[in-house]
C-alpha cells in the first residue's frame, strides 16, 4: 500500500509541477524578450518591447518595422479548431503552415519589403469556441508579439476578437469565414475577409437559375447559424423580383444526427431545385438522401462542401449533374493535371505537408489563401502594419495560386471584398466541369449592402 | 515530532489556516501587478470557472446531485448581463442582481423535478438542458443577436483606481470569488449545510430526523445555479462577447470534469480544477500540436489516477498523513476501495474542526448495497 | 397522411441508430454501474478499423469480423488498463475517466485518419424499398433488424447462460460474488468487451448513413443517452424502445409543430423524457431502486 501511495505521490508532484509551471510561467520558451514581466500599466503591446532591427535594404522612407518583424523573421499567428467538433477545418491551418515552410524553403522567405525574412508561424487551437479564441489571440498579440493575425477561422470566433484586434491595430487579414459582415462593417479597418462571401456565392446560384432554370421552385436546407442564414438571406434578396420562388425551407443544428426528417419535408415540396447549404458531413448526408430518393431536383451544393473528397464519399455515380460554384482549382480535376500551378501545389504539398491529403478542399483553400497573403506582402511597400493594411485596400487584379482562370483579388476604397467572382460547375464523371463564364457578382448585382447581410 | 504535535493542536491549525489564506490573498492581489495583461486575463478566466465549479460543487459535493446542465445557467447569466447591457443600456454592476435572481429562480424551477430523479437520471436530464440551450438562444435572435452573438463593451475601471482594464476585471472576479467562497462556507456550516451533508449521506435517515429534504435540495439547486449565473455575468464582462457557440454542452462537461479533478467538497478544489481547465489545454497543445486532444484526454485520465479524490483531496490527505507522523496512510486514504464513507470516517477521527467541509463525492443513493 | 407515415418511418430509422448505441451504453451500465461517455467514440474508432481494413483490400465481411474481435479485445483492454486503476473509486471519478477517453479517441482517430468525411461500404444495398405509399431505406431497415437481433442475443446471454448470470451477479453484488469465487474484475472487463463489440456493430451500421468522420457519433451519443434514460438505464429492450420514441417524436415534432420547427425539434424528446421520468423516475423499463435506512 505504501508503495502504491508513494508512486502516486510522485505522479502528483509531477503533475502539480506541470500545473504550476503553466500557471506561473510561460510554457513557451521562445518569448523571453517580449516584455512579459512588469508590463502592468498598459493594455497595449503594440509596438512595444520588440527588438527593432532596421534592414538596410528596405526603402529609406519606410518607418521602423512593426512589432513581429525582426532582421530575419516575420512572425504571424493563426487560430484554428484543432480539437472538437469543427476539427476538419484544422487542415486549413496545416496547409497554411506547409505553405510558409515552402516559402521559406523554396522562395527564400517573405517577398518585397519583407525580403530576407523567414516566415515564423504560430498556430493556436481554439476549438471553434469564442472565449478560447479571445485567449489565443491575446496570447498571439501580447505574448508572441505577432506582426499580423493570419488567420482566424469561423464567424463567431472572429466576431469575438475583432474589436480587440482593431483596438490594438493588429492586422487581421483574410479571416477564414465568408460572412459578409467583414466587408460591410466600416468600424473595423484592421480586419478583412478573403473568400467570396456567402451572399456573393448565393448570387452566383441565383444568376445561374435565372439563366438556366427560369420559373423554378426551390427548396432550401441550411445550417441554423450565421453561415446558413447569410447564404439564405443573400439568396432571397438575389431572386427578389424574379420568377424564382422558395417553396420550402428547413434548417438543421450541428447536433442533429441525421437529416432525414428535414429532407423528407423538403422532398414533399417537390421543388425543382434543391439548395444545399451545409458543412461537409451534413452535405454528405443530404447528398446521400438525394442519391436514394425519388425526388430529383437540380441540386445546388454550396462551395463549403464541394471538395471532391466529400462528393466521392457519397459516390459520384448517383450525383451526376449536381451544381456548385468554384473559385479554386480542384487538384483532382483532370483538366488541371497538366497545369503548372496545380503540379507545383501537388509537389510542394507532398514535400512540406506530407500528412495532408492534397485533394482535401481545405488543404487547397489553405494553400491558396497563404499564397494570397504572400502576394499581398509583395504589394506592401514597407514592413509595417499600416503598410500592410494599406496594401490590402488597393488590390488590383492580383493573381494567386490555385485560383481558377479569371479569378483575381480586387479591392478599393468602397470594396472590402477581395473575391466576389465564381464560376458554376457541374459534376461530370468524377470531376467538376466548369460551365459558362466567371460570374462577377459585383458587376451583375452591384455591391453587397447592409440590407442583405443578416447583421 | 514536536512540530507535528503542535500542528495537530486545533488552535494552531486555525491560525495556520488563516495564515495560508492571508498569504494566498496577498499573492492574488499582487499577481495582476506582476504578470502581463494576457496572464491577468487568463487568471480572470480561472476565477470565472472557479465560481461556476464552486456552485456545482455545492450541488454535487454536498448535496450528492450531479448536474450536466450548469453550462445552461452559466449561459443564462451571461446572456442576461449581455442583453441588459447592450439592448437596455444598463450599467454593468446593475445587471448582477437581475442575473442572480433569474438564475436562482430557474435553478429553483429545475430543482423541483430534480427531486424525483436519482443521480444518473438527473445528470442526463440536466444534460438535456445544456443541449437545448444553444438552439433556444438562436431562436430568440431579436434579443440575443442569434448565432452572430452580441458584443459587449467591457467595463472600464474608474479613474481613481489607476487600474488597467484587465486588472479591474480580475479584481471584480476576485471579489466575486471571495464572496462566493465565504457564502459557500457559511452555507455549508449552517444548519442547511449540515442538512445537505446529511441528505447526501443518507437521505432517508435525514428525512426521518426531521430535515425538510425537498426544500433543502431545491434551495441548494437554486443556489448552485446562481453561482453559475454569476460566473456567466463575469464571463460577459471579461470576454466581451457572447454567442451560442460559447455555451455548448462542452462547457457543462468541462465544469463537471474540473470539479472532480479539483476535488469535491472542498473550497480549494474548484480553484485547482479551474486552473487545470485553463492551463492544461495549452500544455496539451505544446505536446502534440496536430492533435491536442490526445494529450488532453490522457492528462485528464492521468489526473484521475493521481488524484482520485481530486487535487485538493490528495493535498489534504498528504497533510493529514504528515500530521499523523508519516509512514502509513490513514485507513482508506490512499487505498483503493470505495473511499466515500471511509474517508469521511477518517476525517472525523482526525478531529478535523467543523469548518473544514467533508471531502466527498457524488451520489450515495446507489452506493449502498 | 403520406408525409406522416414517411416521417414515422424516418423517425424509426433514426431511432434505430440511437438505439444501437444506447444498447452498448446499457451493457456497460449493467456490468459496471457507470455511464461510458466514450462509448460513441469507441464505436467510431471500430468503424474506422473496419474501414481501414477494407481500404487495405480486405473483403467487407472479413473486415467486419476482424473488427468485432479487435473491438472485443480492445474493450477488454480498455477496462483492464484504463478503468482498472480507478475501479472502486466513486462513479464520478470513473465517468471523468471515460470523458478523458472520449477526447482521446476522438483526437486519435483524427490524427490517424484525418477529419475528412469518408464513405463507408454498407452491407445493405443503398436503395429505398416502397412500403405502400411510403418508402424506407434498406440500410435503415437493416439497422432495425440487426439491433433487434443483438438485443435478442443479449437477452439469451443474460437470462439463459451461466456466463450471463455470473456477469449479472458480479455487477449487482461484487462482494458476495467474490466470496463465491467469481472473478469479478474479469466479469467487469467482459462487460466492457461486450459493450465495445455491440458499439462496433453500431458504428459499422451507422457509418454508411452518417458517413465516417471522427465526429460521427457525437450527435448520436446525446440521443443515445436520452434513449437509455427514457427506457431505463438497466434495460436493453428499454433502450431500444427509448431510442425509437426519441427518433419518432423528434421527426414528427420538427414536421408538425409549427413553432418548434427543425431548429428546436430536439426539445420535444427532451421534454418527453423529463415527463416520463417525473412519473417513473427509473425510466420506462428500469427497475426501481430500493432505498434503505
Amino acid at each position: 500500500m505504501t508503495k502504491h501511495t508513494r508512486k502516486r505521490a510522485l505522479f502528483a508532484l509531477l503533475l502539480s509541477l506541470a500545473l504550476f509551471a503553466a500557471a506561473c510561467g510561460d510554457t513557451r520558451d521562445d518569448d523571453g524578450d517580449t516584455g512579459d514581466t512588469g508590463a502592468t500599466e498598459t493594455d497595449s503591446p503594440t509596438d512595444g518591447g520588440t527588438e527593432t532591427a532596421t534592414d538596410g535594404e528596405t526603402a529609406a522612407e519606410c518607418p521602423e518595422p512593426s512589432t513581429g518583424i525582426t532582421a530575419d523573421t516575420i512572425k504571424l499567428g493563426g487560430t484554428y479548431p484543432l480539437s472538437g467538433p469543427a476539427s476538419a477545418y484544422g487542415a486549413i491551418g496545416q496547409a497554411v503552415q506547409a505553405y510558409f515552410e515552402y516559402a521559406n524553403g523554396e522562395l527564400g522567405g517573405a517577398p518585397g519589403a519583407f525580403e530576407g525574412r523567414e516566415f515564423e508561424y504560430v498556430i493556436k487551437d481554439d476549438g471553434y469556441n469564442p472565449p478560447n479564441t479571445v485567449e489565443a489571440v491575446r496570447e498571439l498579440v501580447e505574448q508572441e508579439q505577432v506582426f499580423a493575425l493570419f488567420q482566424n477561422l469561423g464567424t463567431p470566433p472572429v466576431a469575438a476578437v475583432w474589436d480587440y484586434v482593431n483596438q490594438q491595430e493588429v492586422p487581421q487579414p483574410f479571416v477564414a469565414t465568408g460572412a459578409s459582415l467583414w466587408g460591410l462593417n466600416q468600424e473595423h479597418p484592421w480586419t478583412i475577409g478573403w473568400q467570396p462571401n456567402y451572399v456573393s456565392e448565393s448570387r452566383v446560384y441565383a444568376q445561374y437559375l435565372k439563366e438556366n432554370h427560369a420559373g423554378s421552385t426551390i427548396a432550401v436546407l441550411y445550417q441554423n447559424d450565421d453561415y446558413g442564414q447569410d447564404y439564405l438571406n443573400g439568396f432571397k434578396s438575389a431572386i427578389e423580383g424574379s420568377d424564382l420562388e422558395i417553396v420550402a425551407e428547413q434548417s438543421y443544428e450541428t447536433t442533429d444526427a441525421t437529416l432525414d426528417s428535414q429532407m423528407t419535408n423538403l422532398a414533399q415540396s417537390e421543388a425543382d431545385v434543391f439548395f444545399n447549404i451545409t458543412t461537409p458531413s451534413f452535405a454528405a448526408k443530404a447528398m446521400g438522401f438525394d442519391a436514394q430518393s425519388d425526388w430529383n431536383p437540380v441540386h445546388l451544393l454550396n462551395s463549403v462542401s464541394n471538395s471532391l473528397t466529400v462528393v466521392g464519399a457519397v459516390g459520384f455515380e448517383p450525383l451526376q449533374g449536381i451544381v456548385t460554384a468554384l473559385y479554386l482549382k480542384d487538384p483532382a480535376d483532370e483538366q488541371f493535371q497538366e497545369d503548372e500551378d496545380v503540379q507545383n501545389y501537388m509537389e510542394m504539398l507532398a514535400e512540406y505537408g506530407p500528412d495532408l491529403d492534397p485533394n482535401n478542399g481545405f488543404a487547397v483553400y489553405g494553400w491558396a489563401v497563404a499564397d494570397s497573403f504572400y502576394k499581398l506582402l509583395e504589394q506592401t511597400e514597407c514592413p509595417t502594419r499600416e503598410a500592410l493594411q494599406e496594401a490590402w485596400g488597393n488590390l488590383n487584379d492580383v493573381e494567386f495560386a490555385m485560383a481558377l482562370p479569371g479569378i483575381t483579388m480586387n479591392t478599393g476604397s468602397d470594396d472590402r471584398f477581395p473575391l466576389e467572382s465564381m464560376q458554376i460547375a457541374t459534376l461530370q464523371g468524377e470531376t467538376w466541369e466548369l460551365q459558362g463564364d466567371v460570374i462577377n457578382t459585383r458587376e451583375v448585382f452591384g455591391p453587397v449592402s447592409e440590407a442583405v447581410g443578416d447583421g | 515530532m514536536a512540530i507535528r504535535q503542535r500542528l495537530r493542536d486545533p488552535a494552531t491549525q486555525r491560525w495556520l489556516r488563516i495564515g495560508v489564506f492571508v498569504l494566498l490573498l496577498a499573492v492574488a492581489i499582487w499577481a495582476p501587478f506582476f504578470f502581463a495583461p494576457f496572464r491577468v486575463f487568463q487568471f480572470s478566466r480561472v476565477l470565472i470557472f472557479a465560481i461556476a465549479i464552486l456552485g456545482l460543487g455545492l450541488l454535487t459535493g454536498f448535496n450528492g446531485q450531479i448536474s450536466l446542465g450548469h453550462g445552461a445557467f452559466f449561459a443564462i447569466g451571461a446572456y442576461t448581463a449581455a442583453v441588459l447591457m447592450v439592448k437596455v443600456g444598463w450599467p454593468f454592476l446593475l445587471v448582477v442582481p437581475v442575473a442572480l435572481v433569474i438564475t436562482f429562480a430557474l435553478g429553483y424551477g429545475v430543482g423541483i423535478p430534480a427531486l424525483r430523479l436519482h443521480g444518473l437520471y438527473l445528470a442526463l436530464v440536466t444534460l438535456a438542458l445544456a443541449v437545448v440551450t444553444p438552439p433556444i438562444l438562436k431562436r430568440f435572435s431579436g434579443l440575443t443577436g442569434g448565432s452572430m452573438g452580441l458584443t459587449i463593451p467591457k467595463p472600464q475601471p474608474p479613474e481613481w483606481t489607476g487600474l488597467a482594464a484587465d486588472q479591474y476585471l480580475y479584481f471584480l472576479g476576485l471579489i466575486a470569488f471571495i464572496v462566493a467562497v465565504v457564502l459557500a462556507r457559511n452555507l455549508v456550516n449552517s444548519r442547511i449545510g449540515r442538512a445537505m451533508v446529511a441528505i447526501r449521506e443518507d437521505p432517508l435517515a435525514a428525512q426521518t430526523m426531521g430535515v425538510n429534504l425537498a426544500q433543502v435540495k431545491t434551495l441548494t439547486f437554486a443556489w448552485s445555479a446562481m453561482y453559475a449565473g454569476m460566473a456567466g455575468v463575469l464571463f460577459t464582462w471579461t470576454i466581451g462577447f457572447v454567442s451560442p457557440e460559447s455555451f455548448t454542452i462542452v462547457l457543462s462537461i468541462e465544469i463537471l470534469a474540473a470539479l472532480v479533478v479539483g476535488g469535491l467538497g472542498s473550497i480549494w478544489g474548484p480553484l485547482l480544477g479551474a486552473i487545470f481547465l485553463v492551463f492544461i489545454p495549452n500544455i496539451s497543445e505544446d505536446i502534440n500540436q496536430a492533435a491536442p486532444g490526445i494529450a488532453f484526454g490522457a492528462l485528464l485520465i492521468l489526473a484521475m489516477y493521481v488524484f482520485p479524490g481530486g487535487i485538493a483531496g490528495l493535498a489534504r490527505r498528504q497533510w493529514g498523513k504528515f500530521l499523523m507522523g508519516g509512514g502509513d496512510a490513514p485507513p482508506g486514504a490512499g487505498a483503493v476501495g470505495r473511499t466515500d464513507r471511509s474517508e469521511a470516517a477518517t476525517k472525523t477521527t482526525e478531529g478535523r474542526p467543523e469548518d473544514e467541509p467533508v471531502a466527498n463525492t457524488g451520489h450515495s443513493e446507489e452506493g449502498a448495497p | 397522411m403520406e408525409l406522416f407515415f414517411q416521417q414515422l418511418i424516418n423517425g424509426l430509422a433514426t431511432g434505430a441508430i440511437y438505439a444501437s448505441l444506447a444498447v452498448a451504453l446499457v451493457l456497460i451500465y449493467r456490468s459496471t454501474d457507470i455511464v461510458n461517455f466514450a462509448q460513441g467514440e469507441m464505436a467510431m474508432f471500430s468503424a474506422y478499423i473496419a474501414w481501414a481494413l477494407t481500404q487495405a483490400g480486405w473483403g467487407f465481411w472479413p473486415a467486419v469480423i476482424v473488427t468485432l474481435i479487435v473491438s472485443f479485445i480492445g474493450g477488454l483492454a480498455v477496462e483492464r488498463v484504463v478503468i482498472r486503476p480507478v475501479e472502486g473509486q466513486n462513479e464520478l471519478t470513473i465517468v471523468i475517466v471515460t470523458i478523458g477517453l472520449f477526447i482521446f479517441f476522438n483526437a486519435l482517430a483524427g490524427w490517424i485518419w484525418t477529419f475528412q468525411v469518408r464513405g463507408f461500404p454498407s452491407p445493405f444495398p443503398q436503395q429505398n424499398v416502397d412500403l405502400g405509399p411510403v418508402s424506407a431505406g434498406i440500410p435503415s431497415l437493416g439497422i432495425v433488424a440487426v439491433v433487434a437481433a443483438v438485443v435478442g442475443l443479449l437477452f439469451l446471454l443474460f437470462q439463459r447462460t451461466k456466463l450471463g448470470l455470473t456477469m449479472r451477479a458480479a455487477a449487482e453484488n461484487p462482494e458476495s460474488s467474490r466470496l463465491v469465487g467469481i472473478r469479478v474484475g474479469w466479469m467487469l472487463a467482459l462487460g466492457w468487451g461486450l459493450a465495445a463489440t455491440v458499439g462496433a456493430i453500431s458504428g459499422i451500421l451507422v457509418a454508411p448513413i452518417l458517413f465516417l468522420s471522427p465526429n460521427m457519433m457525437a450527435g448520436v451519443l446525446i440521443f443515445a443517452f436520452a434513449a437509455a434514460t427514457l427506457g431505463g438505464f438497466d434495460s436493453a429492450g428499454g433502450a431500444v424502445i427509448g431510442g425509437l420514441i426519441v427518433g419518432v417524436s423528434e421527426s414528427l415534432a420538427g414536421t408538425y409543430i409549427g413553432f418548434i420547427g427543425a431548429d428546436l425539434k430536439i426539445v420535444i424528446p427532451m421534454a418527453i423524457i423529463v415527463g416520463v421520468l417525473l412519473v417513473k423516475p427509473e425510466g420506462l423499463f428500469g427497475r426501481p431502486s430500493v432505498e434503505r435506512v
